[in-house]
């Protein structure tokens, strides 16, 4: 029996044991290798995926849970290595080995959804589920605050000029990171 | 890898190297597959002057890569040494990284590998010549064509220029009529001075590939018709199979073959998940072997009778250290211990091979290209000339990745079901069947005169010897330096020293882990070091300058740190500082820790680290940053949480859960401070984790006045 959902915004169909977390589906089945495994066991965030919006474990989430939801990978985050995290990680010089980039993205990504002027709080707590063994940490951390900049700069420059650059503009701005 | 590895006999390194790895005995190593050299026949690649370089007539400067991006920013610091030479448009060049080929040995280790912080300081002067020879060549073509003499000729980004007419010729135009001339064997590289690129932060050239998942990792490398296989491996160390019934695994779904290898019982399917279920179908019997009721209280007691048996290998004698003791006015005496250590890169290990009657292919995230091809060409029955070795980004390194066995693995496999392969490690896997941090037990005594100044040193180490497997012939007399490196080199002027080492086996197998033996020494001696500050009433870092007096480039990092972190000025209430400083692979570092202990719970914090290097003439100083960065979270990660214990012969840790990780809320404000320099450029992959341990236990006892002397550290001591 196929699994159906929307993946990177395009439909999807998979026929697979629906046991199989989505993280081997999309990596084994798939051939979208930018979702990494990191532990089997959600301690890492190597895996991270947005289901409907939220950063999720893809190493524990059957597929079966995903169907008729929305999957977004870092392969579907932008097209063109756009996205404000994205840009704001190159800016920064944030890798090292890279192996867990994919999910730090994907967590940041889900943060300044929701949250696009994060507190060095909010940052620990979005990002503590997600290693890096390079210890990149404060450079993440600097590069989560620029990204939020980044945001914000393109969020006033959306609003009409008899606007003020308030909550409206800043949503509309994050709206298009989703 | 160590600096011990570093100071053998290059060939006989690669004779060990190979006998430890693989089993080979080999009195040669000729593999001469040149595919960069080969290019040169490819017509849409014109001119290749060395192994490093090639140009298209499209402008394409493509640079090779011959060291493994594993995190440390290798590509784009060679890619620096090239271009500054070579004179090419920076935000156009390519890379590949190298395949297997004599050209590709490591300078320092006479083989093809990436370890010991060797990077830059073995491709400093090959890479800049290869860029020279290049460019020198572009010049001569353009000079021919224009009838000038190529002194009034210069090259800049991708272009040579007539300096009197202003006249210019991209290297794609002259890249074809360069091809035909013959390489010249002695350029003149520049003078530092004109230095347009070394030394400038220059961003990473794979950050774009790493933020949008599509850099290759060895775990991601997709072949027509592989298959995925995981590994059945006994529990206890050092055990085999005895028996197996596939039949339970075979019934999962996915799973197509369950064969048995050396290492265990692969079962091949599909898919990972398959096979991982097929992995636990499976009935096997092991045969547990002479580990079996091995435990880490019984590790523990062989390193304490080690350190307690006198005439150990000497590895440094000075003056008379019972002479010393005995005219001191005050002893000291302590015993540090350390545990064994788990790699544990994000990328768990995995490598893909395709065995073949005529051929082989292996992809891999490997430190070590010139072994595996030996390694495949064995188990293959082929000659290494018919090995290919593509190497793709490594998640992380640290040693881990100079190994063998998960290489062997994938070989076998192929082998077995001839299809192309890829093994995978479950977390689990790559905790539990690691090559370890060794374990090490450190006995001090030292002796102070009337001042309070050391007149005695005297340190006996009792540890596993990595060097014994991996390059037998570097162990002379019972010394393997990797043991005590950190210790040896203790820096400090003390009239009288005696450094010994009891090589002690485990049974449990040890292999290279960031910054080898400094990784535990420098928190035995750095730590020590402080006790005899103390006991001195001495400020532990006057104290250390002082004996640094004839050790400029420790004192010189020690006193940048010391400033920079406003040593002796106050602190904000329950903060306090440690210092520690450390050379290894030739560079220097001090750094300062300032922490917090919980009066209630002993609960640690890192606040802030205050890291001054000394690693010569810096080629990027963002990597340089970055690394610092890395190695301080790499050794914090281990003093504040890190340790492999054993208990009936099986590791008793599998995952983040029970090896645990630094994490973004623990990791405390690292500022790092590069002292400038002229000297050669040295090691930066590895001297950040040595001073961090001992720094950050050195202010637990400002703190509290207790001395931490087993790592980690526990949070119940400090209560």
């Amino acid at each position: 029996m196929a699994i159906q959902f929307t993946l990177n915004g395009k439909a999807q169909s998979v026929d697979v044991d629906p046991q199989m977390p989505l993280l081997w589906v999309l990596r084994d089945t798939l051939n979208l290798t930018g979702t990494k495994f990191g532990c089997g066991m959600a301690l890492c965030g190597a895996c991270t995926v947005h289901i409907d919006g939220e950063a999720t474990r893809s190493c524990i989430t059957p597929v079966s849970q995903v169907t008729g939801k929305k999957v977004l990978t870092i392969e579907g985050l932008s097209a063109d290595v756009s996205h404000p995290v994205q840009k704001a990680w190159i800016e920064v010089d944030v890798p090292q080995c890279g192996y867990c980039q994919s999910g730090q993205i994907m967590s940041a990504a889900g943060l300044l959804a929701k949250t696009p002027r994060p507190t060095d709080a909010d940052i620990d707590d979005a990002m503590s589920g997600n290693i890096c063994r390079c210890g990149t940490y404060q450079r993440i951390r600097e590069a989560i605050h620029h990204a939020a900049q980044m945001h914000a700069a393109t969020a006033r420059h959306d609003v009409l000029p008899e606007k003020k650059a308030n909550n409206p503009g800043e949503t509309r701005a994050i709206s298009r990171l989703n | 890898m160590s600096s011990a590895t570093m100071k053998v006999d290059r060939r006989e390194f690669l004779k060990g190297a190979a006998a430890g790895a693989t089993g080979l005995v080999i009195g040669f190593y000729l593999p001469n597959r040149l595919e960069a050299r080969a290019a040169a026949a490819d017509p849409t690649v014109p001119f290749a002057p060395n192994a490093w370089i090639r140009i298209g007539t499209d402008d394409t400067v493509t640079l090779v890569i011959d060291k493994s991006e594993m995190g440390q920013g290798v590509m784009t610091s060679l890619s620096m040494l090239m271009a500054e030479e070579l004179e090419c448009d920076w935000k156009k060049i390519r890379t590949v990284f190298a395949p297997a080929a004599k050209e590709y040995a490591n300078p320092i280790f006479g083989i093809q590998g990436t370890g010991g912080s060797t990077s830059v300081r073995g491709m400093w002067t090959p890479l800049r010549n290869a860029g020279a020879q290049a460019r020198e060549m572009l010049i001569a073509v353009a000079a021919e064509k224009w009838g000038v003499d190529k002194a009034v000729c210069r090259a800049e980004d991708s272009q040579v220029i007539h300096t009197q007419t202003k006249q210019r010729l991209s290297y794609g135009n002259l890249a074809e009529a360069a091809g035909k001339l013959p390489v010249p064997s002695d350029v003149k590289l520049k003078d530092p001075k004109q230095f347009r690129i070394v030394g400038k932060a220059m961003k990473r050239l794979d950050s774009a590939d790493k933020t949008c998942g599509r850099a290759e990792f060895g775990i991601d490398v997709r072949q027509p018709g592989m298959l995925h296989a995981v590994v059945a491996r006994c529990p206890v160390i050092g055990g085999k199979v005895a028996s197996f019934n596939a039949d339970k695994a075979k019934a999962v779904r996915g799973v197509q073959h369950v064969v048995q290898v050396s290492g265990g019982v692969a079962i091949v399917a599909d898919n990972t998940w398959s096979a991982m279920q097929g992995r636990g179908a499976l009935e096997v019997k092991w045969e547990e072997g002479p580990n079996a009721s091995l435990t880490s209280a019984a590790i523990v007691k062989m390193l304490e009778e080690g350190a307690s048996k006198p005439g150990g290998a000497v590895a440094r004698k000075e003056g008379d250290v019972t002479a010393g003791l005995a005219s001191a006015v005050k002893k000291v005496e302590a015993v540090y211990q350390a545990p064994f250590l788990a790699h544990a890169t994000m990328e768990p290990m995995n490598c893909t091979a395709h065995v073949r009657p005529d051929g082989c292919d292996v992809w891999a995230p490997t430190q070590f290209q010139g072994v595996n091809q030996m390694t495949a060409a064995k188990i293959a029955g082929l000659k290494p000339e018919q090995v290919n070795i593509h190497t793709t980004y490594l998640g992380g390194g640290f040693g881990r990745r100079a190994e063998q066995d998960f290489v062997i693995e994938a070989l076998e496999i192929s082998q077995a079901v001839g299809a192309p392969v890829q093994v995978t490690w479950s977390r689990e896997d790559d905790i539990q069947h690691d090559f370890y941090r060794p374990a090490s037990y450190s006995r001090f005594e030292a002796g102070l005169d009337a001042e309070g100044w050391p007149v005695a040193w005297s340190n006996r180490i009792a540890c596993p010897s990595i060097m014994s497997r991996f390059f037998p012939g570097s162990v002379k007399n019972g010394l393997d330096e990797s043991s005590v490196e950190g210790a040896a080199d203790l820096p400090y002027a003390i009239p009288n020293i005696l450094v010994d080492y009891q090589l002690t086996e485990t049974g449990i197998p040890v292999g290279f882990w960031r910054s080898v033996g400094h990784s535990q020494n420098a928190f035995f001696s750095e730590c020590f070091v402080d006790e005899l500050a103390a006991a001195s009433g001495k400020d532990p870092y006057e104290f250390r300058r002082r004996l640094l007096q004839k050790a400029p480039r420790h004192r010189g990092v020690l006193e940048l740190a010391a400033t920079k972190a406003g040593w002796g000025e106050a602190l904000s209430a329950g903060r306090y500082r440690g210092i520690a400083v450390m050379s290894s692979f030739g560079s220097y570092v001090a750094e300062v820790a300032e922490v917090s202990v919980d009066k209630k719970s002993g609960e640690v914090q890192v606040h802030r680290v205050v890291c001054a290097v000394d690693c010569g003439r810096m080629v990027n100083p963002l990597t340089i940053e970055a690394q610092m960065q890395s190695g301080i979270v790499f050794g914090l990660t281990a003093a504040l949480k890190g340790a492999i214990t054993i208990n009936k012969g099986r590791v008793e840790q599998g995952n983040f859960d029970d090896y645990q990780m630094l994490r973004v809320a623990e990791m405390p404000k690292v500022e790092v401070h590069i002292v400038p320099s002229d000297q050669p450029s040295s090691g930066i992959g590895e001297p950040g984790t040595p001073p961090i341990a001992p720094a950050v236990c050195n202010a637990i006892f400002a703190a509290t006045r207790k001395r931490i002397r087993q790592l980690p550290i526990r949070a119940e001591q400090l209560v």
